[in-house]
C-alpha cells in the first residue's frame, strides 16, 4: 500500500485530471519530490523559494494540519491520506 | 449590471475570468474581484445611492453582482446609533454603535450571503452551501429559501442551539460535523471540488467577501459621508476587517466622502490607501482564539494557526485565511489588535445590554470589551468619533449568559411579592 494524495482542482491540470494519486514515501518532503518527478512543476505550486509550504496551501496528513505536526518533515506511512487544500474565507 | 471585469490573484497578479473560482491555480493565492472604477465613477453619486433600496443593494455599483433581481431579504441599512450611555461609562463622548445584529437572519452575514447567492443564481447554480461557525449557516439557509434553491450547510457539532435552530428553520440540509470549524472548512473545500454547488465562502468567496464592504459604506453614509476616527471590529478570518477598510478607501477614491478629492486607485485595487482615510482600524478577538492578534503583537507578517478554545464560537477560526491582509490593514491604518480575556466576553455582552438595550452574541461581547480596553488605555480619546461594530444577535448565544437569569420567584399575592422584594433589595414591608 502507498500514500493516497488528494489533488485539489487547481492542481488537476498537472495530474492529467486525476483527483487522487498514490505514491510511496516516508515523509511529506519526499512525497512532494516524487510528485514533482511524476508531474513536473508540482513542487513549485506547493513550496516557495525558501523551501517552505506556501502560505495559502494547507496540507493535511490523515486530517491533521501539518503545521501542527512537523511541516514538510511530517512522516507518511503506507495507508496514510494526504489532502492539499487551499485556504478559504470565514464563516 | 455589475461593473466587474474579472478576477485577479492577490498574490501573483494572474488574471482570471469572472467565474466561480476562488484560488489562483498557480500560487494558491486568493482571487479578488477587479472593478471598472473608471465607469463606476461616471455613474455613482450620493443621489443615486440614496434613491436606491434600503438594503445593501443601494451600493450595487460597487458590488460584484447585478442588483436588478437580487436575492434580497433586505440585508443591511442597519441602525447607526449614538451610544450615550455606554459612551458615558467608558468616557467616550462621540461613540456610535453600528447595530448589525438586526439583519434578517440576525448577523452581518446576510450582507455577504445576499451578494454570494445573487451571484450564484446568476451563474446558474441550483444549490447553495457553506462551512459555518453558525451565523453563516443561518444566512445561507435563509437566502436559499428566498431564492428557491436547495442548501447544504455544514457546522461544527458543538454550536449553540440558537444558531442550529436559526439555520434549520429555513429548511436546509444541515450537516453537523464532528470537528472544529477549521476541520469543517477543510472538508467543504474538498467537497467543493466534487459537488456542483455554490459554496458561498469557497468557490464564491471573491464575490461573497465584497458584501462586507457595505458595512463601511453605510457607516460613512450615516455619518453624512464622513469616516470615523476609530472603528472596533470583531475578527475571525479577517475578511470583514479588510473589506471595511477597502470600502472606506473606495469611497475616498471615488470622491464620495465629504470634502475629499477623488483620486486614482493605482495599480492594485486591493491595497489602495487614499490619504484622506485616517480611520484607525481596531481588531477584537477572544483570547481563546486570537491568531491574528498574536501575529500582529509579535510583529509577524504571517499568522500561525491555533486550535480554538473560546466561548466566542462565531470567531473560532484557528486558521484565518485573510489574516495576513488584516495585519497589513492594522499596520497601515495605525490600528491595534486586542485579545479579550474569556471571562470579559460575557461582561461585554452585559455591558452593552445594560447601557444601550442591545443584546449581542459572544462576538459582540468581545468587541465591546475590546472597546472598553481601548478607551481605558487612551487609544481612543474622549472626543474622537468611534464606531463599534456589533455583528450578531444575542438570541443566538443564550447559553453564554444564562447566569443572568435570577428572577424573584413568588406566589401570586402582594405579601409574597413584598417579602421577596424585601429579601432581594431590602425595601417594602
Amino acid at each position: 500500500m502507498s500514500v493516497l494524495v488528494r489533488i485539489p482542482t487547481p492542481l488537476r491540470r498537472m495530474t492529467n485530471g486525476l483527483d487522487k494519486v498514490e505514491m510511496e514515501s516516508s515523509n511529506l518532503s519526499e512525497l512532494v519530490e516524487k510528485l514533482d518527478t511524476e508531474y513536473p512543476g508540482f513542487k513549485e505550486r506547493l513550496v516557495d523559494e525558501n523551501g517552505e509550504l506556501r502560505y495559502f496551501v494547507n496540507v493535511y496528513v490523515n486530517g491533521e494540519d501539518v503545521r501542527f505536526l512537523k511541516g514538510l518533515e511530517t512522516s507518511t506511512d503506507s495507508g496514510d491520506e494526504v489532502s492539499i487544500v487551499p485556504a478559504v474565507a470565514g464563516g | 449590471m455589475s461593473f466587474i471585469s474579472g478576477l485577479k490573484c492577490r498574490e501573483c497578479g494572474r488574471e482570471f475570468p469572472a467565474e466561480p473560482l476562488n484560488v489562483c491555480d498557480f500560487c494558491f493565492g486568493p482571487l479578488e474581484v477587479v472593478y471598472d472604477y473608471a465607469t463606476i465613477s461616471e455613474v455613482i453619486s450620493h443621489d443615486r445611492i440614496s434613491s436606491g433600496p434600503l438594503s445593501i443593494w443601494r451600493y450595487q455599483d460597487l458590488l460584484p453582482a447585478s442588483g436588478e433581481d437580487p436575492v434580497d431579504i433586505m440585508a443591511g441599512f442597519t441602525p447607526l446609533m449614538k451610544a450615550r450611555n455606554l459612551g458615558k461609562r467608558l468616557g467616550l463622548n462621540n461613540l456610535y454603535i453600528k447595530n448589525d445584529s438586526v439583519n434578517p437572519s440576525f448577523s452581518f452575514k446576510d450582507r455577504v450571503v445576499s451578494v454570494a447567492s445573487t451571484k450564484a443564481v446568476e451563474f446558474g447554480f441550483d444549490t447553495l452551501a457553506c462551512a459555518s461557525t453558525g451565523n453563516l449557516a443561518c444566512s445561507v439557509a435563509a437566502h436559499s429559501a428566498r431564492a428557491g434553491v436547495r442548501s447544504y450547510v455544514f457546522i461544527p457539532w458543538d454550536l449553540e442551539t440558537g444558531k442550529i435552530v436559526g439555520a434549520a428553520v429555513y429548511g436546509p440540509t444541515l450537516v453537523s460535523v464532528e470537528g472544529t470549524y477549521d476541520e469543517v472548512n477543510r472538508l467543504c473545500s474538498e467537497l467543493a471540488d466534487n459537488y456542483p454547488w455554490a459554496f458561498v465562502n469557497i468557490n464564491m468567496r471573491p464575490y461573497y467577501a465584497e458584501g462586507s464592504k457595505t458595512l463601511g459604506y453605510e457607516v460613512a453614509e450615516q455619518l453624512d459621508w464622513r469616516l470615523p476616527d476609530h472603528v472596533v471590529i470583531p475578527s475571525a478570518s479577517g475578511a470583514m476587517f479588510t473589506k471595511i477598510w477597502k470600502g472606506f478607501n473606495e469611497l475616498a477614491c471615488l470622491g464620495l466622502l465629504d470634502g475629499v478629492e477623488a483620486s486614482s486607485f493605482g495599480p492594485d485595487q486591493n491595497t489602495v490607501h487614499h490619504p484622506a482615510v485616517t480611520t484607525r482600524m481596531h481588531m477584537a478577538q477572544a483570547e481563546g482564539c486570537s491568531p491574528i492578534v498574536s501575529a500582529w503583537a509579535n510583529g509577524q507578517a504571517h499568522v500561525l494557526p491555533v486550535r480554538p478554545n473560546t466561548i466566542a464560537k462565531s470567531l473560532a477560526i484557528g486558521n484565518p485565511a485573510d489574516g495576513i491582509y488584516a495585519i497589513r490593514v492594522l499596520n497601515e491604518s495605525g490600528g491595534t489588535a486586542t485579545a479579550v480575556p474569556e471571562p470579559e466576553v460575557v461582561e461585554g455582552i452585559k455591558l452593552l445590554a445594560e447601557t444601550e438595550g442591545i443584546f449581542t452574541e459572544t462576538a459582540g461581547g468581545v468587541t465591546v470589551s475590546a472597546l472598553k480596553s481601548l478607551a481605558e488605555s487612551g487609544a481612543i480619546q474622549p472626543d474622537e468619533l468611534a464606531v463599534v461594530y456589533i455583528t450578531g444577535n444575542g438570541l443566538k448565544t443564550l447559553e453564554a449568559v444564562d447566569s443572568v437569569v435570577n428572577p424573584l420567584s413568588i406566589k401570586p399575592t402582594m405579601r409574597s411579592f413584598e417579602g421577596a422584594l424585601n429579601e432581594r433589595i431590602g425595601v417594602g414591608g
